[in-house]
């Protein structure tokens, strides 16, 4: 096994990439759609689904990468968690800004608030991580 | 679409699913039943592309938007293979819960689908 593959994520870090990949397929897909056909009658609401589209693969690729990619995918998942928490308070409190949906309005209520717990498992998962890589200071990225 | 092939799909892949997230987490790796699953998973979605191109042909038009159904449907197919190769990267038990998340994912996604297809609320 070559050192490459040996960085690559193991174990549940690959379950969670999977389930980042379908998160990152589904907001990518719906933005395609809604700019497509309809970006005129909610351009803030659509303008949003395509960043957050956007932070998902690029969330996506940081995680799957491995070690080489955890400062990508620290700066994804941050930018998600800050961004699922502050749309979702604003959707609230400025629903006319949200007209339609997004994939953070209402903290991810339309994806069974998978956005919302999805940026707390990836920091674990970076942290338990970079935990278990401290011995080896050399892999300090 | 066509009602019976639309619950026949979400069905298998939900049982799928289940099966795979928690025979994952009995930590078993995966398996003929499970692989098969997933194949007969792809097996109907290709049958469901046949079906959504035939269907507005013979008079069983959307009332919904057919770009985003496709949009659902292509992504759907697409996401068997990719969950077997990057399975089969690392043979573990986290390569059955894999297939098993994207075997509910796909039920989730056939759903929609169907409600594209059919129900329109908006």
């Amino acid at each position: 096994m070559s050192e490459q593959q040996s960085q690559r994520p193991r174990g549940i870090g690959r379950v969670l990439v999977v389930v980042y990949a379908i998160l990152a397929i589904a907001a990518t897909g719906r933005s395609v759609y809604q700019i497509i056909s309809k970006f005129d009658e909610a351009p803030v609401a659509y303008a949003l689904s395509a960043v957050a589209a956007v932070v998902y693969i690029v969330a996506t690729i940081g995680l799957a990468l491995g070690r080489r990619g955890a400062p990508i995918a620290w700066a994804a998942v941050s930018f998600e968690l800050v961004g699922v928490l502050a749309v979702g308070v604003l959707s609230l409190t400025h629903p006319e800004l949200f007209a339609h949906p997004s994939v953070w309005s209402t903290f991810g209520m339309g994806y069974l608030f998978i956005p919302l717990v999805l940026p707390f498992l990836g920091i674990w998962w970076l942290v338990s991580r970079r935990r278990a890589l401290a011995p080896t200071p050399a892999a300090a990225v | 679409m066509i009602i019976g092939l639309t619950w026949t799909l979400i069905a298998i892949a939900g049982v799928v699913g289940l099966i795979g997230v928690v025979a994952g987490l009995l930590k078993m790796a995966p398996n003929d039943l499970i692989l098969g699953g997933t194949a007969l998973v792809e097996l109907g979605l290709i049958v469901q592309v046949v079906v959504a191109i035939v269907a507005p042909l013979v008079g069983n038009d959307p009332t919904g938007d057919l770009l985003e159904f496709w949009i659902y449907l292509v992504t759907a197919v697409l996401m068997p293979p990719f969950a077997v190769i990057w399975g089969l990267v690392d043979r573990g038990r986290w390569a059955t819960v894999t297939l098993g998340v994207v075997g509910l994912a796909i039920a989730i996604m056939v759903y929609r689908m169907h409600v594209i297809w059919t129900v329109q609320v908006a």
